[in-house]
This record gives C-alpha cells, sequence and structure tokens, in this order.
C-alpha cells in the first residue's frame, strides 16, 4: 500500500539518478508485511483515494513507530514545502534513524514533503514528523512562503504565469 | 527555493492524474495519508469504538517554472469523505481546477461546493473524452450552478497544450480574483 509507485520513478527517471541505491536500507518501507503482497500496483490504473479498510488496519501503528508515536510535527509543513539537506561538516550520521538518512540523501536536491513522501514510501504524516524534527535540528533546511494573506501574492502569480507561458 | 501548488479536483476517473501527467516533468508520484475514522454504532456504549483507517492517496506533478520556481499539481479525490485532506491541501494554494465529466456531473459538485465556500479561486474544466464535448459550457455552468465569474473552460487533459492552458486560466483568475479584492 505505501509502495505504490516505487517503479515509476525508478524507471530512469533523470530527477531521481540512482535512487534505489540510495533509498534501498533493507528492510525500510512501509510496506504492509502479509500474504496479499502489494495492492494497487499501478496507481494509474486507480483512482486515488479508493483503498482502505482491514488491510490497512493492522499497519496503523506501524508507520508511527518511526516517529515515537507522534503523529503532529513539530512545526507546521505544507504538503509542498522544500526540503534541502543541510551542508553540514563532518557529522556522523550513522547515528541517525535510516528514515532520517533516506531523507538526507534523497535531499541534496531541493525536494518538496510530498515527493519525499512519495519516493521514500512514507505516510505523508510521518515524513512531517520526521522532516520538522530534523529542520530543528539543523539537519536540513526548509523553505517554505509564509502566505500571510492566505494566498500566494500577486508578484509570486506572475512569475508562475510568466512560468507557465514558457513551457 | 520557491513552490506552490495548485489543487486538481474532480470525481472518480476523469482525468485527474492524466492532467497532471500531461504537463508533468516527472511521472506523477503517490503519496498517501493515514485517516483514521472512529465509527461509532448508533447502539454502541463503550468507550472504544472500532476504529477504521482508510488511506487517502494523492497522485501529484511537479513543474519547475524557473530556475528557482517549482509548481506542485496534486490530483485529489472529490468525495466529502476527503475533505479533511483539503483543509490542508488547500493552504496557500494558488487555486484549483475542477475536473468535470459530464456524463458524471453530480461527481463534481462536492469539490464545487467546497472550494466557494473555502473562498478558493477555482476553474472548472470539462474533460472532453476523445475530443468529445456534448454539452454546451453555459448547461454545464448552469447544471453547476456556479457564478458566471468562474472561469469554465474545455480542456484535452491528455494534451499538454490543454493542460497547460487550464492552468493559464487559473492563474489568470487567481490574480483577478486578489485584484478584485483590493
Amino acid at each position: 500500500m505505501f509502495g505504490v509507485g516505487r517503479d515509476d520513478w525508478d524507471a530512469g527517471d533523470p530527477l531521481y539518478p540512482a535512487a534505489r541505491d540510495d533509498f534501498g536500507v533493507p528492510g525500510y518501507g512501509f510496506a504492509p508485511q502479509g500474504p496479499s503482497g502489494p495492492v494497487n500496483g499501478d496507481p494509474r490504473l486507480h483512482d486515488p483515494g479508493q483503498r482502505g479498510g482491514a488491510e490497512e488496519a493492522a499497519t496503523l501503528v506501524r508507520p508511527y513507530a518511526v516517529t515515537g508515536g507522534r503523529t503532529k510535527p513539530r512545526y507546521q509543513l505544507q504538503i509542498e514545502a522544500m526540503v534541502a539537506a543541510s551542508h553540514y561538516e563532518a557529522r556522523d550520521l550513522s547515528v541517525l534513524s535510516p528514515e532520517c538518512q533516506a531523507i538526507l540523501n534523497f535531499c541534496r536536491d531541493w525536494r518538496s514533503v510530498a515527493e519525499i513522501s512519495a519516493v521514500l514510501r512514507m505516510p505523508l504524516g510521518v515524513a512531517r514528523v520526521l522532516i520538522a524534527d530534523m529542520a530543528m535540528e539543523g539537519l536540513v533546511r526548509v523553505h517554505q512562503i509564509d502566505h500571510a494573506e492566505g494566498r500566494p501574492d500577486i508578484n509570486l502569480l506572475e512569475r508562475v504565469l510568466s512560468g507557465l507561458r514558457k513551457l | 527555493m520557491t513552490s506552490v501548488k495548485i489543487v486538481v479536483a474532480g470525481g472518480f476517473g476523469v482525468g485527474k492524474t492524466t492532467f497532471v501527467g500531461s504537463v508533468s516533468e516527472i511521472t506523477p508520484l503517490t503519496t498517501e495519508a493515514v485517516m483514521t475514522t472512529a465509527s461509532t454504532g448508533v447502539d454502541d456504549l463503550s468507550h472504544t469504538p472500532d476504529k477504521t483507517t482508510t488511506t487517502v492517496a494523492m497522485d501529484f506533478g511537479r513543474v519547475t517554472l524557473d530556475a528557482g520556481l517549482i509548481l506542485y499539481l496534486f490530483g485529489t479525490p472529490g468525495q466529502h469523505r476527503f475533505w479533511f485532506m483539503w483543509d490542508d491541501l488547500i493552504q496557500g494554494a494558488i487555486g484549483a481546477v475542477v475536473l468535470v465529466d459530464t456524463r458524471r456531473l453530480a461527481d463534481s459538485f462536492p469539490a464545487v461546493d467546497y472550494f466557494e465556500s473555502a473562498g478558493l479561486p477555482f476553474i472548472v474544466a470539462v474533460n472532453g473524452f476523445h475530443g468529445d464535448f456534448p454539452h454546451a459550457l453555459q448547461d454545464v455552468q448552469e447544471a453547476l450552478s456556479i457564478s458566471p465569474r468562474i472561469p469554465i473552460m474545455q480542456c484535452d487533459a491528455r494534451g499538454r497544450n490543454s493542460t497547460k492552458a487550464t492552468l493559464i486560466s487559473l492563474v489568470e483568475h487567481a490574480m483577478a480574483m486578489q485584484l478584485s479584492t483590493r
């Protein structure tokens, strides 16, 4: 269930080079262990949001085990917030959990919270808790717009418009 | 590095992921949220209601607009029961595209209602399957009972240029809305 799409991004996608080597932490991932195997193998064949039921119930506890049971991030992270690994100096990263190491590896370039969740196969809520923790510890930098008025301002919209027109 | 997002909403099988994929520089990815709902039966007197979980998946794509600006497009299921995710999703969003299949118009009612009440700029894009648009846009507008100020257009979710044009319309509409409220 949490593993859908992996073969898609791995198929020579230039944005995620050598992704499998980087994130192939043994035993890593949140896929349910069961005889049923992966469900909804190809997300394009299914409409999102139609999954659910008893199968997920067994995995309810497990995703949040890596956050120490916390489901609320230490600060609010938008789904499109951009995350990049900090330029750390000779820091011993082996003390970090495999999940945090995977996030650091993946975020050598700027990636969104959504991408981290999807590519590293973490439920969104779990990714948010971990990333917020890592940001507080200075392991990653986070860029997100503080939408004072709730929406992107007119200058940003101009920029979006001009970018879209050039596509 | 700045990122912005646009929400693509619509009913089952209306072509949200196709729409996102037609302009995305990556094959659409899927992120999942685990939702827990306490289901309490009418006669349930215990204090430990059964909890059921549903996994809600959102497909999304990514478009680099300039060296420091990335647009994310999130396709999201349109049913009421996913509104808990929308509150989160529309925060800071530029706006939304409601994809409509005229054969199943009612599927788009919840999204239209939601975005209207949330004050989120949105446009309606009628996805023509195989270039087939059996209904006039004005009829669709009336059937959805949306204000004439809400842009409504035809699109082909498979076509990059069509998707681009739809997104441009949305951003222009969002700008017009901001300017009109000043």
